[in-house]
């Protein structure tokens, strides 16, 4: 696929490129993540986990997937 | 054992173990988990972090301590602003519904002591969107007070630097803070060995949040062990009463019958 056919994001820190009219859904399953026990920002926005297929990704927009860590 | 009836009230929610344990600093998980057991704790603190993307085969926190069996505390540990610890605090709601948090902001890089400015704003701040707010706190009265009008469920105040191990420095504050709250009030930070955490218990503290004194220690099971029945025989000093202190020595045995 040709680089005019991608878009540029980023996810949890790094920067990703991907192909145009992904949505987040997508990109948490290409990681293989589990939607339990995890929460989603998008563009600094937390948003609803039932709603991620809707949110198609535009360039340069910022992913993080966060969940807990041992910690003190 | 602790007396069933003598349990620890956090916002309504009811705990039979005074010792919360932080999970960070150990080797590996499995340490961890094995430490938590034997030390008995039913509150357990976790960090908000990004999942990651490169090492998928990283452990999982939820794959060795179930949060349906222990309380997770999520706390904002590492934020030094307002702003970053509301982010991860509602990221931390989020991830399961955890409304019992513990705010920690952060303001002196060097000796990890709390900006109780932006710790008192954020308080409020939760307290409003319906958080249930511990807060790690210096070991000031005033500001205990203020955190408390603004509807703070717990005070936590340091005994000293976080992860120094030197025990309660300012046991007079400590005094006054117990003295005008009712709320719980638990030591968080600055533990370091097992007589520590009983002379907090003794002090009339409800609880004690401890990592670093757990996870670096040689033997973390044996301190987590020593911790567990610190934490009880402290509880059951201080609610036993101690005897008056007197200068003067009183003999135990009676003078009568004396050969």
């Amino acid at each position: 696929m040709k680089k005019k056919n991608k878009i540029k994001i980023k996810f949890n820190g790094k920067k990703l490129l991907i192909d145009q009219n992904s949505n987040i859904d997508k990109l948490i399953k290409q990681f293989n993540i589990k939607l339990n026990n995890v929460a989603i920002e998008y563009n600094k926005e937390i948003i609803d986990k039932k709603k991620i297929k809707k949110i198609t990704l535009n360039n340069y927009d910022n992913i993080e997937v966060v969940h807990f860590i041992g910690g003190g | 054992m602790m007396n069933n009836k003598d349990l620890l009230k956090i916002a309504k929610n009811k705990f039979n173990s005074r010792l919360i344990v932080g999970t960070g600093k150990y080797k590996n998980m499995q340490q961890c988990a094995k430490a938590i057991k034997i030390s008995g704790a039913e509150i357990v603190t976790v960090a908000v972090r990004r999942v990651n993307i490169t090492d998928k085969k990283k452990p999982i926190l939820m794959d060795y301590i179930d949060p349906k069996k222990i309380t997770y505390l999520p706390n904002t540990a590492g934020c030094f602003n307002s702003e970053d610890a509301l982010r991860t605090l509602r990221l931390a709601r989020e991830i399961g519904g955890w409304k019992l948090v513990k705010l920690e902001v952060l303001g002196d890089k060097k000796n990890l002591f709390p900006d109780m400015i932006e710790t008192l704003n954020s308080t409020e701040i939760l307290t409003k969107e319906g958080f249930k707010v511990m807060v790690y706190c210096n070991d000031d009265p005033l500001m205990a007070k203020r955190l408390e009008n603004v509807g703070a469920c717990a005070i936590m105040p340091l005994a000293a630097p976080i992860g120094s191990g030197m025990g309660i420095q300012n046991k007079l504050n400590i005094k006054i803070i117990r003295m005008q709250t009712k709320l719980p009030l638990i030591i968080d930070a600055g533990l370091g060995q097992s007589s520590d955490a009983t002379i907090a218990m003794e002090m009339g503290c409800d609880g004690v949040l401890i990592n670093t004194a757990i996870a670096k220690a040689k033997n973390p099971f044996g301190m987590a062990e020593a911790m567990r029945h610190a934490v009880i025989a402290g509880r059951k000093s201080y609610l036993s009463g101690r005897i008056e202190k007197n200068i003067q020595g009183k003999a135990s045995s009676p003078k009568k019958g004396i050969i």
